[in-house]
């Protein structure tokens, strides 16, 4: 179980760490397959979070042919309608319940304390308890990777990102992408602008528009439709995708694309809990899991490109870099972590500034 | 000044679906009848436009079928709220979200779909000329429809006996009635229009400004058209401008972010709302003229034997 070793040493979930020591409950066997449920935040569609969960559970439910069923329910708003669709599935008999998205946290814990012996897994989170596991990807490593081939396609030397909410996940993408494409291209900038929402095509193109008028020939998104890239493409200049290949959106101006591949922690820990022998984990799984993944890359990424890019991935993936490895400055100059020294989970879990090369001024900083 | 052309250009482009959407339902509250069921009737006239736009090949087609669909959901409500005199205001709420989920439901085959949208126009010769070039002949196709729709509706309110008549259902359905006119015929008229221009927008969006189809894309629009209706005070030409000062500041907003401004992004975000509110509220701050441009009859049943 290489994401065991994985196990995160993140603050917010010391106390996941402590209660995954304790032994679980012996499962009382039913008869029949395993019933597996999943909550999804948004619609499934073609592309996207929702998207790459629900091939993961394909994925698992095939690999596990026979011994699984699996059951969704998506478009689940976070909240109140959260706790009563997760207690429907484990009042259905489901044995294990995978919930998606981060503001089913707290509904989770909630519905788990009455269901001792129905399995939680909770993506996003950091919050467990002794029937509820965490789980997540270190979406940054394939940032990085990304920011490389961005850096050394760049002709304007201007990098377009648009983003929906200020938090540390999305800043440490940001922050990612710009640290990679400057380790090549030290020249590079990058330009940020927020839309404040997860899900608008209309804002996420307008924000694309803007960014390639202001000189950004290399647009990516942390935002849930693919209307970045399509922007990218009737422009006529590079997107990089993320969560999904939008590749078929955007032939000519996909580079790559960070993806998310679930299918293969899911088949583990279902397994796991089909064999009695599921513990809950607090994962914070990468490159080496394989729990994050480029897409192909353009035809027009030249070999050199794709050597270098291939060569720091198994570094990622052997543990011998870290792409916020010090010198990390931020962007008005101040040294955040000194040289030769690597980030600690915890601090990259709270990352709250723009690192150098971003332009701007990140909105929750004072 | 090619930036000036840029800018012009995404404004317009953002602020289309609302002009579209925002004249319709305009209309429909002239003849005293409060339809909120415009963000419904975008989304379905967005699936139905981008399915027969990929199914046909054409994105005109597709056109042509959002506003007729949007039309037809809208005739639910005409005959629940105006023939039923069921509430308005809960039936066009009922409306929005039954438009939600039938959407939803309509499109879940063509989510991966991808089309040949109906692209910016660009003219041998004219749109290439310096700066106007651009400004004059660069917009898409159906922004330069709405400028139409804009005059039509103008000219029809104001400068038509038909338009007289129309609002004056919506003064006073009863006085009209007892002239003679058609109360109810003349209100699912115009129901009938809002809804085909409610459709029109959701088409905009699905097929010209991003030719895709995603559940929910029409991301609150569809609530922003009906709040510039009253700010705007029923007038024309302040749904106009309102929906291009949105447009504008959401975009003014975002250049200000990618150029690195230092304001935060929150407020930044903030500021299409603010500043359509402020500048529709002191164009309109005199109760007189909202007095006489606010249909008397809004929203309230009729029955023509009183």
């Amino acid at each position: 179980m290489p994401s065991m070793n994985r196990r995160t040493a993140l603050a917010t979930m010391a106390g996941a760490l402590a209660s995954a020591a304790l032994p679980v409950r012996a499962q009382s066997k039913a008869a029949g397959p395993m019933k597996v449920g999943y909550v999804y935040v948004s619609p499934i569609g073609d592309a996207g979070w929702t998207y790459q969960h629900d091939i993961g559970r394909k994925q698992m439910e095939a690999a596990l042919a026979g011994k699984v069923t699996t059951k969704y329910i998506e478009s689940v708003p976070e909240g109140a309608d959260a706790e009563r669709v997760i207690r429907e599935l484990a009042q259905s008999g489901h044995q294990m319940i995978f919930t998606t998205s981060f503001g089913y946290m707290n509904p989770t814990i909630k519905v788990a304390q009455s269901f001792p012996k129905v399995h939680f897994e909770h993506a996003t989170g950091y919050k467990t308890a002794p029937n509820v596991g965490i789980y997540n990807a270190r979406f940054y490593e394939g940032r990085y990777l990304a920011g490389i081939v961005a850096g050394r396609m760049t002709k304007t030397n201007v990098a377009g990102y648009v983003a929906a909410f200020p938090i540390p996940e999305v800043v440490m993408g940001i922050n990612a992408f710009t640290r990679g494409m400057r380790s090549v291209n030290p020249k590079a900038e990058m330009k940020v602008v927020w839309i404040s929402s997860w899900f608008d095509p209309g804002k996420e193109r307008t924000a694309a528009e803007t960014l390639i008028s202001q000189g950004a020939d290399v647009v990516t998104h942390h935002t849930d439709s693919t209307a970045v890239v399509q922007a990218a493409e009737a422009k006529g200049v590079y997107a990089v995708s993320y969560h999904s290949d939008m590749s078929k959106y955007g032939p000519k101006a996909q580079l790559t694309g960070v993806t998310h591949v679930w299918g293969e922690y899911y088949t583990k820990t279902v397994t796991a809990a089909v064999e009695g022998k599921w513990k809950p984990g607090s994962i914070w799984g990468g490159i080496k899991d394989h729990m994050i993944k480029l897409a192909p890359f353009n035809a027009a990424v030249p070999a050199s490109v794709r050597d270098e890019v291939g060569k720091i991935e198994a570094a990622i993936g052997a543990g011998k870099f870290h792409p916020f490895t010090g010198p990390v400055k931020d962007n008005e100059g101040k040294e955040r972590l000194a040289s030769g020294k690597v980030i600690d989970d915890a601090t990259l879990g709270k990352m709250d500034y723009y690192v150098e090369g971003v332009q701007g001024k990140l909105p929750a900083s004072k | 000044m090619d930036t000036v052309a840029q800018l012009v250009i995404l404004t317009l482009a953002a602020g289309t679906p609302l002009v579209f959407a925002a004249l319709g339902e305009l209309v429909t509250e002239k003849a005293g009848v409060l339809n909120l069921g415009v963000e419904g009737m975008m989304l379905v006239g967005a699936v139905v436009a981008f399915i027969v736009a990929s199914t046909s090949g054409s994105p005109w087609l597709g056109v042509a079928a959002g506003m007729a669909a949007g039309a037809v959901v809208s005739m639910i409500f005409a005959v629940v709220a105006l023939s039923l005199m069921a509430n308005q205001v809960a039936t066009g709420l009922a409306l929005s979200l039954f438009g939600i989920g039938l959407s939803a439901f309509v499109g879940l085959d063509f989510v991966s779909v991808v089309i040949e949208g109906i692209k910016p126009l660009a003219i041998r010769g004219l749109s290439d000329l310096p700066v106007v070039g651009q400004l004059l002949f660069g917009h898409n196709p159906l922004v330069y429809l709405s400028f139409v729709l804009f005059a039509a509706v103008q000219a029809f309110l104001y400068r038509s006996r038909a338009g007289l008549v129309l609002r004056a259902v919506g003064e006073s359905p009863q006085s009209a009635h007892a002239i003679g006119y058609p109360v109810i015929a003349i209100r699912y008229a115009a129901v009938f229009f809002g809804g085909a221009c409610s459709g029109l927008a959701g088409a905009y969006l699905s097929v010209a400004y991003t030719p895709l189809w995603v559940e929910g894309m029409v991301a609150g629009r569809g609530w922003i058209a009906l709040a510039l209706v009253v700010f705007a005070t029923w007038k024309p030409w302040r749904v106009l401008a309102g929906a291009y000062l949105f447009g504008g500041v959401t975009l003014a907003q975002f250049q200000a972010q990618a150029s690195g401004s230092a304001i935060p992004a929150q407020y930044l975000s903030m500021l299409p709302y603010l500043a359509t509110i402020v500048v529709l509220a002191v164009i309109s701050r005199d109760t007189v003229t909202i007095r006489l441009n606010a249909p008397a009859s809004l929203g309230k049943p009729f029955h023509p034997a009183g």
